[in-house]
C-alpha cells in the first residue's frame, strides 16, 4: 500500500509538470485548431535561455522570469510573422501545422549549434536529493515544487481564462473568430496572446523538469509527447481535461513503471492514446464531436 | 494545363512526343551514370532513388489524401527489420523486399484505423507517438535489434558480371522505376481520385459514393508500403542496421521531402527527395544546422510557394513558353 502511495504522488508530481505543457497545447488547439509540433522545442529554447542567463550568474528568479518572457515572446513572433501571413495567403489548417513544424526544426537546429548536443546539467536552486517524508511516503524537494508549480500555473490559467475580461475575449474568440470580431474582440492580439501563454508554459514545465532530466536539445521531446497523450485523454479542446488527463497518465506511467517494467513506461502513452481514440475518442471531459454541414 | 480530349489521353503518362523523347534521355542518362561518374556520385543518386520512393508513398498520403502521418521513421524501421531479420534467415530477396512492405502497411492499418475514423489531426498525434514507440522497442529489445552491435544484412551480391556499386544502383534505379510507374498509375485511377476527392472535400467525397474510411485507410496502408520498402532497401545498401537510424528526424526527412518538393505530384516527391539527400551532402561541415535549413526551406515554400519545387519548374516552363506574351 505504501509503494502504491509512493508511486502516486511520483506520478501525481510528473503529470502536473505534463499538465503544462498539455494546457499549452489545448490552448493553442483550442484557440485557432492547430497543432503546434513546436511546443516542445520552444520549451527547450526558453530552458536553454534560462540555462545561459544563470551561467552568466543572474539570479535565479530574474532569469526564470526573462526566460518565461522569452518563450512567449518567441510564439508571439512566431504568430505576428508567419502565421498571420500565412492565413493572409489562406493556408490550410493542415499547412498551418506544417508551419508549426518547420519551426520546431528551425529551434532544434539553432539550439543543436549554440548550445551543442551533449547532455548537461541544468543547475537548480532546489534538490533532487533532499527528500522530505510525509507519513512513511517520500517525495524529494524537487517532486514537491514541480507539484505546486504545475498546480499552482494550472490554478493561475483557471482565473485568467473563467474570470478576467482578456479570458473572457480568448473563450469568445475560440468559440467563434468571426462573431468575436463583429463585436470587437482584436482576435489577433488574443490569439497571440494565447500563443505566448502557451509557450510560457512549456517553458515553465521545461525548466522543472529540467534538473531531473539532463538538458540536451531534445530533451522535452518525450514530455511533448506524454502532454499529446494526456491532452487527448483529456478531450484536446477542454482545459480541465488536460489537467485531469496529465495527472492520471503521470500516475499511470509512474505505476506501470512501478509494478510491470520501466521499458513499459514510455510505451504506455502511445497505448493510451490508441485507446482512447478507439474508445471514446473526444476525450474524458471533451464534447462530443459534432459535424456541420 | 493541356487540353485533354479523350478519357484515354487522360489515362496516358506521356502526352507528347517531345515530353517522350526528354524522359528517354533522362531515363538513359540515368542508365548511363554509374560508368560515367565517379563512384560517390553513384551512391548518391542511388539514395536519392531509395528516399524517392519513401517521398512517393508519403506525398500519396499527405499530397493527394490530405493527411499528415509523423510515424513513418516507424514503418521505416518496422520495413528495415523484416528485410534484415529475413535476409538473415536466407531467403530470397524479393520476397524480402515485399515483406518488408506488407509488414509496414500492416501495422499502418493497425495504427491507422482508430485515428482515421475521427476527423481532425488525431492520425498525426497517434503516428507520431507510434514512431517514437517503435525506436524505443527497438533500442529496448536485444532481440529485434541484433544488440549492442547492430544487426549486420548481408548486402546485394553483384549480378551480371557488374561491379557491387554499378549493381546495387541498377538495382534500386529498376525498383525506382516501377514505384514510379504504380504511383502514376495510382494517381489516375479511380483510386487516386477517391483520394483527391477527400483531400478537397471529405463530405462530398462520402455523398459521391466515395468509403472514407476504407480510402483512407487504403492511402495510409499503401504509403506505409512505400515506406517499408524504401526501409529494406535502405538496409540493403547500408548492410548495418541500429534503432538510431530510425529517430523522429529520419520521419522528417521524408515529411520535407514532400513539402519541399511539391504537394500531389510525383515529380514533386523526386526533387524533393534529391533535396533532403543533397543539402546534408553540401552541408556536410555544419551538420547540425541541416534542420534550419529545412525549417526554413519549408516556411519559404508554404507561405510564398506552396506548390513546391515542383510548381515553380512548371510556372517557369509556361513562363519561357508563352514568353514575351504574358
Amino acid at each position: 500500500m505504501e509503494k502504491f502511495l509512493q508511486y502516486s504522488i511520483s506520478g501525481l508530481s510528473i503529470g502536473s509538470l505534463y499538465a503544462l505543457v498539455a494546457l499549452g497545447l489545448v490552448l493553442i488547439y483550442r484557440s485557432t485548431r492547430i497543432l503546434n509540433f513546436a511546443h516542445g522545442d520552444m520549451a527547450t529554447a526558453g530552458t536553454f535561455f534560462a540555462f545561459t542567463l544563470l551561467g552568466l550568474k543572474i539570479k535565479f528568479l530574474a532569469s526564470f522570469v526573462l526566460s518565461l518572457l522569452f518563450g512567449g515572446g518567441v510564439a508571439m513572433a512566431f504568430y505576428f510573422c508567419i502565421l498571420i501571413p500565412a492565413q493572409r495567403r489562406e493556408a490550410t489548417i493542415l499547412g498551418q501545422i506544417i508551419l508549426t513544424l518547420g519551426l520546431g526544426l528551425i529551434f532544434q537546429g539553432l539550439i543543436a549549434h549554440i548550445w551543442g548536443t551533449e547532455p548537461q546539467s541544468f543547475p537548480f536552486p532546489l534538490s533532487d536529493s533532499k527528500v522530505w517524508n510525509i507519513g512513511g511516503v517520500v517525495i524529494s524537494e524537487l517532486g514537491l515544487s514541480a507539484l505546486g508549480i504545475g498546480l499552482l500555473g494550472s490554478f493561475f490559467l483557471y482565473l485568467l481564462v473563467q474570470k478576467t475580461r482578456l479570458g473572457l475575449a480568448m473563450r469568445a474568440t475560440s468559440e467563434n473568430l468571426p462573431a468575436a470580431q463583429t463585436l470587437g474582440i482584436p482576435t489577433r492580439r488574443v490569439l497571440s496572446l494565447a500563443w505566448g501563454l502557451a509557450a510560457s508554459l512549456g517553458v515553465l514545465a521545461g525548466i522543472f523538469l529540467a534538473p531531473a532530466l539532463l538538458l540536451d536539445p531534445f530533451f522535452m521531446l518525450e514530455p511533448f509527447l506524454k502532454g499529446f497523450a494526456a491532452a487527448i485523454l483529456g478531450g484536446l479542446n477542454s482545459l480541465p481535461g488536460a489537467i485531469a488527463g496529465s495527472l492520471l497518465l503521470g500516475v499511470a506511467e509512474s505505476l506501470a513503471g512501478g509494478y510491470i517494467s520501466v521499458a513499459f513506461k514510455n510505451t504506455l502513452a502511445f497505448l493510451i492514446i490508441i485507446a482512447v481514440l478507439i474508445i471514446r475518442p473526444e476525450g474524458l471531459l471533451g464534447k462530443e464531436f459534432r459535424e456541420r454541414i | 494545363m493541356d487540353l485533354v480530349e479523350s478519357y484515354r489521353e487522360e489515362l496516358r503518362l506521356i502526352r507528347k512526343p517531345w515530353t517522350g523523347f526528354w524522359v528517354a534521355l533522362l531515363v538513359a542518362g540515368l542508365l548511363l551514370l554509374p560508368w560515367l561518374s565517379r563512384e560517390y556520385i553513384t551512391y548518391i543518386f542511388t539514395l536519392i532513388f531509395i528516399y524517392s520512393i519513401g517521398a512517393q508513398g508519403q506525398n500519396l498520403l499527405i499530397g493527394y489524401t490530405g493527411l499528415i502521418s509523423f510515424g513513418q521513421a516507424g514503418f521505416l524501421a518496422i520495413g528495415a527489420y523484416t528485410f534484415g531479420h529475413l535476409a538473415r534467415l536466407g531467403s530470397p530477396l524479393p520476397v524480402n523486399l515485399l515483406c518488408a512492405g506488407i509488414a509496414a502497411g500492416l501495422f499502418g492499418l493497425l495504427v491507422g484505423f482508430p485515428s482515421l475514423r475521427l476527423k481532425g489531426p488525431y492520425l498525426a498525434i497517434a503516428t507520431l507517438g507510434f514512431g517514437i514507440t517503435v525506436y524505443q522497442i527497438f533500442a529496448n529489445s536485444e532481440i529485434l535489434s541484433g544488440g549492442r552491435m547492430g544487426l549486420n544484412v548481408p548486402k546485394l551480391t553483384p549480378f551480371f558480371g557488374l561491379t557491387k556499386p554499378m549493381s546495387i544502383y541498377y538495382f534500386n534505379f529498376f525498383l525506382f522505376l516501377i514505384f514510379t510507374l504504380v504511383s502514376y498509375n495510382l494517381v489516375s485511377s479511380y483510386i487516386g481520385r477517391a483520394f483527391t476527392a477527400i483531400r478537397d472535400n471529405d463530405i462530398a467525397a462520402e455523398v459521391m459514393g466515395v468509403n472514407l474510411t476504407h480510402y483512407k485507410l487504403l492511402s495510409f496502408a499503401i504509403s506505409s508500403f512505400y515506406t517499408g520498402v524504401q526501409g529494406g532497401l535502405y538496409a540493403l545498401l547500408i548492410g548495418y542496421l541500429e534503432p538510431n537510424m530510425f529517430t523522429f528526424l529520419e520521419a522528417i526527412t521524408l515529411f520535407v521531402a514532400v513539402i519541399i518538393g511539391g504537394l500531389a505530384s510525383v515529380e514533386g516527391s523526386i526533387l524533393g527527395a534529391a533535396f533532403v539527400i543533397l543539402v546534408p551532402q553540401i552541408f556536410s561541415s555544419y551538420k547540425t544546422l541541416v534542420p534550419v535549413v529545412f525549417g526554413v526551406t519549408i516556411l519559404i515554400v508554404l507561405i510564398f510557394e506552396p506548390s513546391g519545387l515542383f510548381g515553380r519548374w512548371m510556372k517557369m516552363r509556361l513562363y519561357l513558353r508563352n514568353w514575351p506574351f504574358r
